[in-house]
């Protein structure tokens, strides 16, 4: 049994997900679907909070928050004049996306709820600390992760010489 | 009430479906970047979802998840720099106005 709080907490966060999920698609303007995903990054990030993900969370907020959409807005205030309303969907475009998510949303959802109806509340658990998370992130043993997290770094390097490259002045 | 993983996998589902409409309806290439974030999103919150309900004792789900953030941000560095240095030869980021490279 969930206390009452926890209940509205829910509620918030999971209509803040899908309103603002479906306003980042459905908006003509573009500076304000950058926006929504904003929003939508910033439910999701509660919702690691409240799993008990605080280090996530945090990544989540710090990565998605502070880093992608000030790109994404750095770069529609670079292409495309603030205000600019995209043009009107052509309804075959429009009915094409429509069928595609109500099928994917049929099929996932009736294979989850078949699945996970009526079983699985949250299990009691004490929450990963910083000192664990650190250990298996560095740890070199089985189930640690040193060799990802050197190829992550590798792979930063590889972005930011072809972010470089692509946009040098010719 | 209890608030069991279906209560969470609906939403993330639906951000999902979400970012499939955005991706197949948009023109401009900055928007359908934006829907699929929403679909990388919702795949983390599905990857941390079954780790903290089914799993709890391990933490595979949030490493995956981590991961998967860091390779989204730099993917979305590059994508941009790409769309700017498209939009600074023809002056467009519409996906129609790009058919210089179609064979």
């Amino acid at each position: 049994m969930e206390s009452v709080g926890s209940i509205i907490l829910y509620v918030i966060v999971a209509l803040a997900m899908v309103t603002f999920s479906v306003l980042a698609v459905t908006t003509r303007k573009i500076l304000r679907a950058a926006t929504y995903l904003l929003f939508t990054l910033f439910a999701a990030a509660a919702l690691y909070f409240m799993l008990g993900y605080e280090f996530l969370g945090a990544v989540q907020i710090a990565v998605y928050a502070g880093g992608i959409v000030v790109l994404f807005v750095f770069s529609i205030l670079l292409t495309s004049k603030p205000g600019d309303n995209s043009e009107k969907l052509a309804s075959k475009s429009k009915t094409l996306g429509l069928v595609a998510a109500l099928a994917m949303f049929c099929t996932a959802g009736y294979a989850m709820v078949a699945r996970f109806m009526n079983f699985v509340t949250l299990p009691e658990h004490a929450d990963p600390d910083m000192n664990l998370i650190g250990e298996t992130l560095m740890g070199t043993a089985q189930g640690q992760y040193l060799l990802p997290f050197e190829a992550i770094s590798v792979l930063l390097l590889a972005c930011i010489i072809g972010g470089v490259v692509i946009a040098r002045k010719h | 009430m209890n608030i069991t993983l279906i209560y969470w996998l609906i939403p993330s589902l639906i951000m999902f479906c979400c970012g499939v409409y955005g991706f197949i309806t948009r023109k401009n290439m900055i928007a359908m970047l934006i829907s699929l974030e929403l679909m990388l999103n919702a795949v983390d919150i599905n990857f941390v979802l079954f780790n903290r309900y089914l799993f709890p004792g391990q933490m595979e789900g949030m490493f995956f998840t981590l991961f998967a953030i860091a390779i989204a941000a730099a993917e979305t560095a590059l994508a941009i720099a790409i769309i700017i240095n498209i939009f600074r030869s023809i002056k467009t980021v519409d996906v129609q106005g790009i058919d210089k490279m179609k064979f």
